[in-house]
């Protein structure tokens, strides 16, 4: 060997080579998929893609169609209640957890079974839960309290939270167990350190302990962004958008307009846009992340 | 003077195991106390009942006259160093230093001399600014230390705070404990199955077996009489030699085993001399060859089996009368496997315990 410092394409020739179908399967079906959709956006595709260019009109038309724009709305609430609901309940209830009760195996599997069952199931049993003919409305009333009301899913106002309830329901467990796996990894010495500096059990929790948790929340918030995003089933299976257009999210406008309404051009523009929205997120935050300046 | 901590019939169980069986122990004012035991034995927990990050089965802990065997670790006025460090990771030096203070409520200027007196004793000045990650082992654990020492606390209790550290920082940083307990003149409660430092740096160590205390004195008292087998044989590296076989006292006192018998008149018994079954333990640098052997009463012929050069002593292991046997020499000496040798000791030297009770006599 030359005491040349070896060039780095060649080192480690095996991992690269192990990871060529991987890289190429990311290029061509990812990127290029999605760079083909971007190009079919500005056409006028109708029921198959036809290369006719129309520059920005499906844009325009999809910013101008009501339900698109109420869709980016529902998103935005369900999103925003989602993850800050979700991470506070499923946090405090691994912290709950993490306090050597007894059963905790059995409680860990209970509140993890809703992640274990699809959203189909998880809509059609919260659709009947809060049904007002036979659901908790129902069963309050049934007490005795006739003028009780709880019907979101049938008030175009509140629908979207009745959907938010079902999401909840469903996600909470799986954010508490990441959220208990970390708290189990922080040192219990720290703890104790705390203590004997007397600190309150809260600030521990706040200044030390989830700072220290650092790489979970952010693996957590991937994941819990990632289902927010691409939701779907959940809302045909509990609302199919209704009442009206108010539960309507943008992973069912795309639907509906590729294989609905035959409009490929209007689903492309569509889910163009879903994709800009990711990145407009992701790559600030990976760039924080991963790049300019080093960890330390 | 008044004791600095009592601990009075403190017993622990964690369900049905019972880790501590009802200790006694005082500790003085500025004293250095060592509690040196294996693995398990149940120091970290006594640790952890001082310092009331455990609630303890029965008895009670009075620090400085105070009964605070119900108060909170912050309200005894203790400070603890742990062996992972401990340190709050997201926070600088100077944030591990202060996050106490500053929660309490304290003046910013006092913070801010306290963690300066501290940065200057333990000499991290420049570290202040840092964050835990960009700290070696040995810095990391004296921030650790010093979070102790902004607290302004009469007792220190720490839980081997050097086992995590190569043997070249250990040995420095026990160095520096030392002088930070000649500078301070605290209370200080330091546990580590080193022994070693437990001989370095106590004023008295007890010995902790099964959650008891087997013997809690001087150290020179603990390597020169351990009251009783266990004792003697945790203490010293080497460790003892122990010989099986029966004190007969109708003449002088003698000592028979299965191959061989000697005189053991020098040998000051604890009630004056015992007769019974015994064990009989010499430390192997108790045991003398050469010219030295003039002083030792006791001798006998052995052949080297093993030799174990250290540098500074040399490490021999051999048989005397088919009875396994090991002793230092001095790091120049020239010996083979194979070699003869006459090796001796002096009785006076040795410890002998009942083979019942396993107590010194
Ligand atoms: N939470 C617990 N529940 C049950 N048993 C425990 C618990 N904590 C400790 N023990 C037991 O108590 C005994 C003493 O533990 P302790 O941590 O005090 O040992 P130690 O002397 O500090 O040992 P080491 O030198 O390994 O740190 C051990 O046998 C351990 O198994
Ligand atoms: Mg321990």
């Amino acid at each position: 060997m030359s005491s040349e410092r070896p060039n780095g394409l060649f080192r480690n020739i095996p991992a690269k080579v192990a990871a060529i179908p991987m890289i190429i399967t990311a290029l061509v079906v990812f990127m290029g998929g999605s760079l083909w959709t971007m190009a079919y956006s500005l056409t006028k595709s109708k029921l198959l893609p036809k290369w006719k260019f129309v520059g920005l009109d499906q844009y325009e038309r999809l910013w101008s169609t009501k339900r698109w724009v109420v869709s980016i709305e529902n998103l935005f609430i369900y999103g925003v209640c989602m993850l800050i609901a979700s991470f506070v309940i499923g946090f405090i209830l691994a912290a709950l957890m993490d306090q050597k009760i007894r059963f905790e195996n059995t409680f860990r599997t209970i509140i993890l079974y809703p992640f274990a069952l699809s959203f189909i199931v998880t809509g059609l049993v919260w659709q009947w839960i809060l049904n007002p003919e036979f659901g908790i409305q129902s069963i309050i009333r049934g007490l005795g309290f006739t003028s009780f009301e709880f019907d979101p899913l049938y008030n175009a106002d509140i629908a979207i939270y009745g959907i938010l309830i079902a999401g909840l329901w469903q996600g909470t467990g799986l954010i508490m167990v990441l959220m208990l796996a970390g708290l189990r990894g922080i040192d219990q010495e720290i703890w104790k350190a705390a203590k004997v500096d007397g600190i309150p059990t809260w600030k521990t929790y706040l200044f030390i302990v989830i700072p220290m948790m650092r790489p979970v929340f952010i693996t957590t918030l991937v994941l819990v962004a990632a289902s927010i995003v691409k939701v779907y089933d959940l809302i045909v299976a509990q609302t199919g958008g209704g009442p009206g257009i108010s539960t309507e999210m943008p992973a069912k406008y795309v639907y509906d307009y590729m294989f609905g309404g035959q409009n490929l051009g209007q689903g492309f523009a569509a889910s163009t846009m879903m994709l800009l929205a990711v990145l407009v997120v992701v790559i600030p935050w990976a760039y924080l992340e991963f790049g300019g300046k080093k960890r330390g | 003077m008044e004791s600095s901590i009592s601990i009075r019939d403190l017993s622990l169980s964690f369900g049905a195991v019972k880790v501590l069986r009802n200790l006694n122990i005082e500790i003085g004012q500025g004293e250095f106390l060592v509690l040196l035991g294996s693995s398990g034995c149940g120091k970290s927990t006594l640790l952890n009942c001082i310092a009331g990050l455990l609630d303890v089965t029965d008895g009670q802990i009075f620090i400085q006259g105070k009964n605070v065997t119900w108060a909170e670790p912050s309200d005894r006025g203790i400070g603890m160093v742990f062996q992972s460090y401990a340190l709050y990771p997201q926070m600088t030096v100077e944030g591990n230093l202060s996050f106490g203070l500053k929660n309490a409520g304290m003046a910013k200027d006092e913070i801010k001399k306290r963690v300066a007196r501290a940065a200057e004793i333990l000499q991290i000045e420049p570290l202040l600014k840092r964050k835990p990650a960009a700290l070696s082992g040995g810095q990391r654990q004296r921030v650790a230390i010093g979070r102790a020492l902004v607290r302004d606390v009469d007792v220190f209790l720490f839980d081997e705070p050097l086992s995590n550290l190569d043997a070249k920082l250990r040995a420095d940083l026990r160095v520096e404990i030392k002088r930070l307990h000649q500078r301070l003149k605290n209370t200080m409660i330091y546990v580590t199955h080193d022994q070693v430092e437990a001989l370095t740096l106590a004023d008295r160590i007890a010995i902790m077996k099964g959650g008891n205390i087997q013997q809690l004195a001087s150290p020179n008292e603990i390597y020169n009489k351990p009251a009783n087998k266990y004792v003697a044989d945790f203490i010293g590296s080497p460790s003892m030699n122990f010989l099986e076989g029966v004190i007969d006292i109708s003449g002088a006192p003698q000592f028979n085993s299965d191959v061989m018998s000697f005189d053991i008149s020098g040998y000051e018994f604890v009630d004056g001399p015992t007769g019974g079954p015994a064990w009989f333990g010499i430390r192997p640098e108790h045991i003398v060859t050469g010219e030295l052997l003039a002083n030792a009463p006791v001798q006998f012929d052995a052949e080297v089996e093993l030799v174990e050069p250290m540098g500074s002593d040399t490490l021999v292991w051999a048989k005397v009368e088919g009875v396994p046997m090991h002793f230092r020499m001095d790091g120049q000496a020239e010996v083979r496997s194979g070699d003869q040798m006459r090796i001796g000791f002096d009785p006076a030297r040795a410890n002998i315990f009942n083979k019942e009770t396993e107590l010194r006599i």
